[in-house]
């Protein structure tokens, strides 16, 4: 009776996924163009925070993140504009490259650990951002990159057009979304669980940690590649300011105050500060100093960040379910 | 590269050296004793050089006043982040890291909001004169910093060796929990490692305020290298970090003069790179277990 309970409380579960999902859906049919183009911008954070959140549970805090976005935008980019590869194959490839530059910033790394590990990141982050800085040929130097092709006509569908493009980005992000869960859930994710919380434990059962913190890092990054591919298609330009370490921070708040310790979390997290973010626009410049202080008090007093709010509602809520369904149990013998 | 220009350059590097150690020095120590990193201590920096700036070019104060009001207040800032930041985070790196990146935020909205944006605060030296030496000339300010980084990191090792205060800071690095039952106060003790970081970044920040552009975000620009000779130095090793600091010093003054600032950077982290996969743990760090 009681386990019956439980498994209609996972259904009751997914009912606010779905009118989530409905929402957005059918959102493009009475907003404006300008309310669409700032959602579509949600999507493509949240895809970054979801697959940074992964390479977070195996504790791999690394600061190259946005850079991994921006290899992936400025392949993309370069792909589409100077091979004249099809925007819709350059996006994966540029996941792709994404992924190697990962893996290739992470394997001299290995070794070291801690806090020199996390600025050893840092500093290869910059290393990658500052040569499209300084290579003016091929990567456009401080201006970057413009004239970027756009998605092309499919089927009659202009994908270069807001609404079609909305609904492109909102499947890939579902999409890839399906996919961090899978894998969340799989005994990958598992073991990635594991070596957070006691690396040697995990490494006296068999647990390969080295293979495991780049496989992290190569799957993360390659999902940040997508972000960046879809960002550079509909922007149609591209430069080294929008992957500095201002934009990490921000990536770093949304994860934090959404907290990593849920799934969900991440998504809530862009959600709040991304609308505080848009919402704060006539205070740009004090605009910083709030989201640096609201990360520091989440840190100090809300470490699990609004995601751990939510699961211990939910946690409270389900065992109430169950000992009132037990208590009707007793009752009816 | 004529002859002059060399001695210049190398003049330059000297100084920028000492710069670095002031700096990583305090970081070092900071991370050796509480095992947390600040990122905002190149903003440490940044704000007691713009304390020389109000007290100095804008109040008439002496200049070595002012000084030793930005070597206070970088003090004081530190014990601030100590209490506030890094005490309730205890031992929380990965924590620790993201809310002093933060912090950074936080202290350069609030300095440009008081002293305004973008512009750079021309700060005039005290010292207008120029040491001619074999045909090049250096400007003086910049070799005041030299004798002042020898004598406070020399002070510091000799602090950390000899001195009770100085052992107890160390027992703590090496096992806070032992040192808690010597009867050492842990707490005391990390607010004192914060207190003279902070003030060894602000005796950079001020005196060497008359020589950078003074902008609020000064202490982003010079938090990097300062990180990348921590990590090569050798988390938590003041002797490593005074020899990173060197290093990086010449490396970074020679590339800038020699192509620029952009290639300095990337060829310092590259060194880096290169250090860690040869010694993971840097220079001078110790193997942890």
């Amino acid at each position: 009776m009681s386990l019956l309970k439980v498994e209609k409380f996972r259904l009751w579960g997914l009912v606010p996924i779905v009118a989530g999902i409905f929402g957005l859906c059918i959102l493009p049919f009475f907003a404006r163009a300008y309310l669409i183009e700032v959602v579509m911008m949600y999507f493509i954070y949240i895809i970054l925070a979801q697959s940074y959140r992964l390479i977070v549970t195996i504790h791999d805090w690394q600061l190259y993140h946005i850079v991994l976005y921006g290899v992936g935008a400025y392949t993309s980019g370069m792909l589409a504009k100077d091979l004249g590869i099809p925007v819709f194959a350059a996006i994966p490839l540029g996941g792709a490259m994404a992924a190697v530059v990962g893996v290739a910033i992470t394997l001299p790394l290995l070794r070291t650990k801690g806090w020199g590990f996390y600025i050893a990141t840092y500093g290869l982050a910059e290393l990658i951002r500052l040569s499209w800085l300084k290579f003016r040929n091929p990567f456009g130097g401080s201006t970057g990159i413009i004239n970027i092709p756009w998605p092309p006509v499919i089927g009659g569908i202009d994908f270069s057009e807001g609404i079609p493009y909305y609904y492109f980005s909102l499947a890939v992000m579902l999409v890839v979304m399906y996919m961090l869960y899978r894998i969340e859930n799989s005994q990958i994710g598992d073991s990635f669980k594991a070596i957070s919380m006691d690396p040697e434990l995990a490494a006296s059962t068999g647990i390969d940690i080295p293979r495991h913190r780049l496989m992290a890092c190569a799957i993360g990054g390659f999902f940040a590649g997508i972000a960046g591919g879809l960002l550079v298609h509909r922007l149609g330009a591209v430069d080294p300011k929008l992957f500095n370490i201002v934009t990490m921070m921000y990536l770093l708040i949304w994860v934090v105050v959404g907290g990593t310790n849920t799934f969900w979390g991440p998504v809530i997290g862009v959600s709040v500060m991304h609308t505080l973010f848009e919402l704060s626009r006539p205070l740009i410049e004090i605009r910083p100093a709030f989201f640096g202080l609201t990360m520091i008090l989440v840190l100090i007093f809300l470490p699990g960040g609004i995601g751990s709010l939510i699961s211990k509602a939910v946690d409270r809520f389900r065992r109430a379910d169950i000992l009132s369904a037990g208590k009707a149990e007793g009752e009816g013998a | 590269m004529n002859s002059q220009l060399l001695i210049q350059t190398t003049a330059n590097a000297i100084a920028a050296s000492g710069m670095y150690a002031l700096i990583a020095v305090g970081l070092t120590l900071a991370f050796g004793v509480m095992q947390m990193a600040n990122l905002a201590h190149g903003h440490f920096f940044m704000v007691s050089a713009y304390t020389v700036y109000a007290l100095y070019a804008l109040g008439g104060w002496p200049f070595w006043w002012a000084v030793a009001a930005a070597v206070v207040v970088g003090g004081v800032l530190g014990l601030i982040v100590e209490r506030a930041i890094f005490r309730p985070l205890q031992g929380d790196v990965v924590s620790g890291f993201i809310a002093t990146m933060g912090l950074m935020f936080v202290f350069e909205v609030l300095v440009g909001e008081i002293w305004g944006w973008g512009l750079s605060r021309p700060i005039p030296s005290p010292y207008m004169r120029a040491i001619s030496f074999m045909g090049a000339s250096v400007a003086f300010q910049r070799v005041l910093l030299i004798p002042f980084a020898v004598v406070s990191i020399g002070g510091l090792m000799f602090f950390m060796r000899y001195f009770r205060l100085g052992r107890a800071l160390r027992a703590v690095a090496q096992d806070p929990e032992a040192a808690a039952l010597q009867g050492i106060n842990i707490n005391k003790m990390t607010a004192l490692a914060l207190s003279i970081a902070g003030a060894y970044a602000g005796l950079a920040g001020g005196l060497m305020s008359t020589i950078y552009a003074v902008t609020p975000s000064l202490g982003g620009h010079l938090i990097l290298p300062a990180l990348i000779v921590v990590v090569v130095g050798g988390m938590g090793s003041i002797g490593g970090a005074t020899l990173a600091a060197v290093i990086f010093g010449f490396v970074i003054t020679f590339v800038t003069t020699l192509v620029d600032g952009v290639t300095a950077v990337m060829v310092s982290v590259t060194v880096m790179a290169i250090v860690l996969v040869i010694k993971p743990q840097g220079l001078m760090g110790r193997v942890v277990a």
